[in-house]
């Protein structure tokens, strides 16, 4: 294994311009690493400049300043060609919001196949990644079936299938889970945590769901198109007055904590977990009542 | 309500008809549609109904669809009827009421249309549309027409707009039913009033159903340039075409039908146009 | 608001739907339905994809009509007459999932104002209840001769709710106002809606996926599962016997979770909590008397 990182983000800006208002400024001078086979979660709200970051990594946007890199490869340098650009999107892929409007064919294993077909794989070959990607999202019962007889959730797996068949290195999820409901959401998110630990599919995970971001390795907390908080969830949830300002949640128990800790009781901050939780106040209380 | 259209008409099936390569069906539904406008003489016609018949009950669909299939005719067909019987002169009369003078070729003629404009309907819905899924027509299409492809003819962008309209055409349409009823819930009403204030009530239908349709287009933009599409160029197939040997024998089914309808117009007297 | 407007209930007797019926593609979407939504309060819908919760929706203000069965708002048969079925539209307001997708006109008051003109009602009557709407979605009047198109996500979102509480129905339902919205949007929405029917004291019936939302937001719950539904009462209740809840496949709020997790560690605690704050005035008494002791 090599020590580069796999994406590697370099003091990176961008604006649009805006007739009215003149250029907005979404990201600013945002710095970060994210090692091979790692599972990060973006975590902001609405307009803080979380897709956006997304979107330049795969080049869909071109940053205003600074530098990204993909594998030790910068992909903003001046050099760097078309032919370039679709090598670096075959390795990362993207899956978006809405499940509707990424499916192209009318045929489940007809859309999965639509990434190998555009690289011009052969036609044995793309057979066997259709297959096999079918097999990864658990959906090879619906190889024949159309897209709109498919659930959100089913939706968003045969999204995933069509760029696994495409063999990526890293899969980028554009707030891939916000329009599911809670059995569609969690199918996604087994999916993800399952190709991550699987294959060692990098993953780069945009929500504004904190009970998703949990489940990371890692989370990155962007606000106001900067990055305001960077480490493990345990860390990042003991922020909780950072988090509620910027308008984010933090999971119930960590909450609780911090109302108790408010009250003067002495308690830990970076409790996320209920069980966890539940284990360390039973034992305060019982410690009181043995006494 | 909008739900029951169905387009495409496709119905799975495992008759020796589906199993045809989609370019041989179109190829072959050419060749049909010329045989049958060579036919023109009663025994000729009689051949191209059983040959009809034929491929209707080969195909596996139920004849009650196929029939439903021709209701839309069903104008064409009076009027031409009517226009023969009536205005068609001849040697056989059989009814003369003042003006109106009825022949026997009026009524021949006008049998030797119903059957041309049926044959020619069911025998394509039976060959082409009941038969092949809109994608494996559209792929047929466009591998088809590649030859047209030097000419710089789009025929790749055709064949991607086909499917890309065949994968949208149920959401746009689950789309409009939402639309409808979200706009009913804040009182629109689309069914009283005058034809105007009836068109008028379509727009906010019609505003809603275009932002989201170009939303979605953007979208899936984006989505396929993030999955490397750039044009047909490059591009390789997941299901390549072969022609098989039962191919090339329906070929010589439909070749030989030609021949026939030909042979029997030339040698076989009988009423003709 | 007039007082009569206040407690409009909404009763449904024997009602079942099905959908494309005597054809292959048959569903039964509901299944002889028995319940009554209480007038006054705020009603959390719960249930999967797929339980019926939409349907049940549209049939309260007549976009569908039942197959078998009667639907009653404020007492009135709403299919007494189906020629009336219109003014129903305008009693039991209708707020469908992602609203935004409906706006059309040019302007956002035009569109707020779309609803109570089609109630045939006077210009000046009109403008009162946009700005009163308007108000209540916490959007500022400055705004009201903007594009919609112009607005973000979320406002937008807020227009076309204010759309609904225009028409001053005595019943406003929201399939899944919520939906797609980050912890903020959330809270603003919902927030939003909550104020409105304390102000009102109209009848709210919320379709919604997340158990916390309803926790804090719902006086009482209506749980659906494959058609039917089974439950039907006060949030408290409901919570207290959150097994039935996860043996369909719902969840609870991780709060209660969390009490349940202490409880079966030998902790007394109460088994109807759903709302942190509810958990802290539990616990506190408990931990207050260990921290007393090691003063």
């Amino acid at each position: 294994m090599n020590n580069t990182p796999y994406i590697k983000a370099e003091h990176v800006s961008f604006a649009y311009k805006n007739d009215d208002s003149g250029d907005v400024q979404v990201l600013r001078d945002v710095s970060f690493e994210i090692a091979r086979g790692e599972f990060v979660a973006v975590l902001g709200h609405n307009g803080s400049g979380k897709s956006t970051l997304a979107k330049l990594l795969n080049m869909i946007l071109s940053p205003s300043e600074g530098r990204i890199y993909i594998d030790g490869e910068e992909i903003t340098s001046p050099d760097f060609t078309e032919e370039d650009l679709f090598r670096i999107r075959r390795k990362i892929g993207m899956v978006f919001q809405n499940p509707d409007n990424q499916l192209v064919a009318t045929i489940v294993e007809e859309d999965i196949a639509f990434g190998p077909e555009n690289l011009g794989t052969t036609p044995a070959e793309i057979r066997a990644r259709v297959d096999e990607a079918l097999a990864a999202v658990g959906m090879t019962a619906f190889a024949r079936h159309s897209p709109h007889q498919l659930s959100g959730g089913q939706k968003q797996r045969i999204a995933i299938a069509g760029i696994i068949a495409m063999l990526p290195e890293c899969i980028i999820f554009d707030e891939s889970t916000a329009m599911l409901d809670p059995s569609g959401r969690e199918e996604v998110m087994e999916t993800i945590e399952k190709l991550n630990r699987e294959r060692g599919i990098t993953v780069l995970h945009i929500t504004h769901n904190m009970n998703e971001a949990v489940r990371a390795d890692r989370i990155l907390v962007v606000n106001d198109g900067q990055i305001l908080i960077d480490g493990k969830p345990r860390e990042v949830f003991s922020h909780v007055e950072e988090l509620k300002a910027v308008g984010l949640d933090v999971p119930q128990v960590t909450e609780l904590m911090w109302k108790l800790r408010g009250q003067g009781i002495a308690l830990p901050a970076n409790i996320i977990d209920e069980e966890e939780g539940a284990d360390l106040l039973a034992s305060l209380i019982r410690g009181e009542q043995s006494k | 309500m909008l739900k029951d259209i169905t387009l495409g008409q496709y119905f799975p099936g495992t008759s020796p008809l589906h199993k045809l390569d989609p370019r041989m069906k179109i190829i072959l539904t050419v060749i049909y549609i010329v045989d049958i406008l060579f036919a023109s003489n009663i025994w000729s016609f009689l051949l191209v109904s059983l040959f009809t018949v034929g491929l209707v009950l080969i195909s596996t669909i139920p004849p009650k669809i196929v029939i439903k299939g021709l209701k839309p005719l069903i104008f064409i067909i009076a009027f031409t009827v009517i226009f023969n019987i009536f205005w068609t002169e001849g040697d056989h009369l059989l009814l003369s009421a003042g003006p109106v003078k009825i022949y026997l070729e009026g009524i021949m003629y006008a049998i030797f249309m119903i059957v041309r404009v049926v044959a020619l309907l069911a025998g394509t819905c039976v060959v082409l549309t009941y038969t092949t899924s809109p994608i494996a027509l559209t792929d047929g299409l466009e591998q088809l027409l590649s030859p047209l492809k030097k000419l710089r003819l789009p025929v790749h962008e055709f064949s991607m707009m086909m499917t890309i309209a065949l994968r949208f055409i149920p959401t746009l349409v689950e789309e409009t039913d939402k639309i409808m009823s979200a706009q009913k819930a804040r009182g629109a009403d689309f069914e009283s009033g005058s034809l105007i204030s009836r068109a008028k009530a379509l727009v906010p239908i019609l505003i809603p159903l275009f932002v989201s349709a170009f939303r979605r287009a953007d979208d899936l933009a984006v989505a396929m340039e993030c999955r490397c599409y750039r044009g047909g160029e490059g591009r390789s197939k997941m299901t390549a075409l072969h022609f098989t040997g039962r191919d090339f024998l329906w070929l010589g089914i439909f070749l030989l039908f030609g021949a026939a309808v030909i042979l029997i117009n030339r040698f076989a007297p009988g009423i003709s146009l | 608001m007039t007082t009569e407007n206040k407690a409009t209930s909404i009763r449904f007797e024997n009602v079942s739907y099905i959908y494309s019926p005597d054809t292959p593609f048959e569903k039964r979407a509901l299944d002889c339905i028995n319940t009554e939504i209480e007038g006054g309060v705020i009603t959390g819908l719960i249930g999967h994809t797929g339980s019926g919760k939409s349907t049940l929706v549209q049939l309260m203000n007549g976009l569908l009509k039942p197959t078998c069965g009667k639907v009653y708002v404020g007492g009135r048969d709403i299919w007494e007459d189906p020629k009336k079925i219109r003014e129903f539209r305008f009693r039991v307001g209708l707020v469908f999932q992602y609203p935004e997708y409906q706006l059309f006109e040019e302007t956002i008051y035009k569109d707020i104002a779309f609803g109570p003109s089609n109630m045939g009602l006077d210009e000046a009557e009109i403008k009162a209840r946009v700005l009163e709407s308007l108000d209540f979605v916490g959007l500022d009047a400055s705004m009201l001769d903007k594009s919609p198109f112009d607005l973000s996500g979320g406002q937008k979102r807020r227009v076309a709710i204010a759309g609904i509480m225009a028409m001053r129905p005595e019943v406003l339902v929201l399939d899944e106002p919520a939906a797609g919205l980050d912890p903020r949007g959330r809270e603003e929405i919902l927030g939003g809606v909550h104020e409105y029917q304390r102000r009102s004291g109209s009848t709210v019936i919320i379709v919604s996926h997340s158990m916390e939302d309803m926790a804090k937001y719902a006086d009482r719950l209506l749980v659906m599962k494959g058609a039917e539904v089974i439950k039907n009462g006060d949030c408290h209740e409901i919570f207290a016997e959150s097994e039935t809840l996860t043996s369909i496949g719902l969840d609870v709020p991780q709060i209660t979770r969390f009490m349940k997790a202490l409880a079966a560690r030998g902790v007394d605690v109460p088994a109807d909590i759903f709302t942190v704050d509810e958990a802290a005035a539990a616990l506190l008494p408990l931990l207050r008397k260990e921290g007393g002791a090691s003063c």
